[in-house]
């Protein structure tokens, strides 16, 4: 076996390159098809961590208090993520009510606790038991985890049905917001360079 | 122009999990370091990624045929399709509503359509035309893709919410669940896409004969080797 982990491969044109060490705000691209190598990760293993567990707070909110209310004639009522899952499970499209459920609660709940896992030993420069298997569901997971997705949804029904009847935006949504966003930074790519930090 | 060596060159194989480059002299089927599944390729790339996209493009036409829910205000009931619902925004005037609605589920899976199908022709027929542009439409197919979920979550958010019997509500309809079959299958498909097909058979570039310091570059800037 030859050493190959200086090396990086170009996933969109198949070049090798050789590793550099980047400073703030900079990447590198492919020379070929201009596509990302490496971008710079300014998130220590600490930083990283904190915002994992104000994440996951914040998953408890998103998912445990209501996206939003509506009242009509004196009446109301509310809907949590879970709610909107259900609404969908009626009838002959239960499946797309499973789609729905891994994409806004299911996947981005086990990034959650994967993250947990894997950064809680890599504080101590360990590798958590089970590694190899946590790094590749972060891996699979990530495309399927679409809060991003349901934020603006969640938007755009309050704006279909402000017409309607009155809309009231829940902690909830502002949750999910938040937590949408921080997704994106902690549960990235970049977290592929723990396999070189441990 | 000069172009590094390419990991088949040097017999590596890039691990899609971790990132690592394997060696490929022992015929690994597994990367030494997460023990994910090796592939030189994407298995059968071309033919996976023509099924999942034709399968979409069935499930497109009662997507947006079929109502995807079903109003009851007041008493009257009335069943809205896709369409029906940017139009009745753009109506009320809402332009802006209706732009991020038809955007996200008419606009997006017909560009990844055409897209998909594109890169899948110009492949197939060892295309050298515009690689370089190939390469970036399929990233900007992977970058669109789950947008399109957008509408199967408002349904299932104004669905849950309208539960007022005779005064009003809402109802999921069976459109919306070829729609989520859509955005799923065209998701799959350009997973199964392997971009590197694109240049496999690019022979005009004369190659450098080791891999050379990938460059940094801030961004707007001129690449910069001192890193600084």
């Amino acid at each position: 076996m030859i050493n190959t982990q200086h090396l990086i491969i170009c996933e969109h044109c198949d070049c090798v390159y050789e590793k550099v060490v980047l400073a703030k705000h900079q990447k590198t691209l492919c020379v070929r098809c201009g596509g990302v190598l490496q971008r710079f990760n300014g998130l220590t293993i600490e930083q990283r961590l904190a915002l994992t567990f104000t994440a996951a707070m914040l998953w408890l909110f998103a998912n445990f208090y209501p996206v939003m209310s509506i009242s009509l004639k004196g009446m109301k009522n509310s809907a949590t993520l879970w709610d909107s899952v259900l609404a969908l499970s009626q009838g002959p499209i239960t499946f797309i009510a499973m789609v729905a459920a891994i994409a806004i609660i299911i996947a981005p709940a086990f990034q959650l606790v994967l993250l947990v896992w894997v950064l809680s030993f890599a504080l101590g420069l360990r590798r958590a038991p089970g590694f190899n298997l946590c790094m590749r569901w972060l891996e699979t997971l990530r495309p399927w985890s679409m809060l991003e997705v349901c934020l603006l949804g969640a938007m755009v029904a309050v704006f279909k049905l402000a017409g309607l009847l009155d809309v009231l935006p829940g902690i909830g949504l502002f949750a999910l917001a938040v937590l949408s966003l921080m997704m994106i930074r902690i549960a990235g790519r970049d977290i592929r360079e723990l396999w070189d930090i441990l | 122009m000069k172009r590094p060596p390419t990991a088949s060159e040097l017999n590596l194989c890039l691990c899609h999990s971790c990132g690592l480059a394997c060696d490929m002299t022992d015929e690994p089927h597994q990367c030494p370091r997460c023990d994910a599944p090796l592939h030189r390729r994407k298995t059968n790339s071309l033919t996976r990624t023509w099924a999942y996209m034709l399968a979409a493009l069935v499930f497109y036409i009662p997507a947006n045929l079929l109502p995807v829910m079903n109003t009851v205000m007041l008493g009257n009931g009335a069943d809205s399709t896709i369409m029906s619902g940017v139009l009745e925004f753009w109506e009320a005037g809402a332009w802006d509503i209706a732009l991020i609605i038809f955007i996200a589920s008419i606009a997006v899976p017909g560009v990844k359509f055409v897209a998909l199908t594109l890169l899948l022709v110009t492949v197939q027929r060892n295309s050298d035309w515009a690689r370089k542009e190939r390469s970036k439409l399929y990233r900007f197919v992977e970058l669109i893709g789950y947008w399109s979920m957008l509408d199967v979550l408002v349904v299932a958010l104004v669905a849950a919410l309208v539960k007022f019997q005779a005064l009003g509500d809402i109802e999921p309809r069976p459109g919306i669940l070829f729609f989520g079959l859509v955005v799923v299958f065209t998701m799959l498909a350009a997973m199964s896409f392997d971009p590197r097909l694109i240049w496999d058979k690019a022979t005009s570039d004369t190659v450098s004969d080791a891999a050379p310091p990938a460059a940094p570059a801030t961004d707007g800037a001129a690449p910069d080797p001192t890193g600084a």
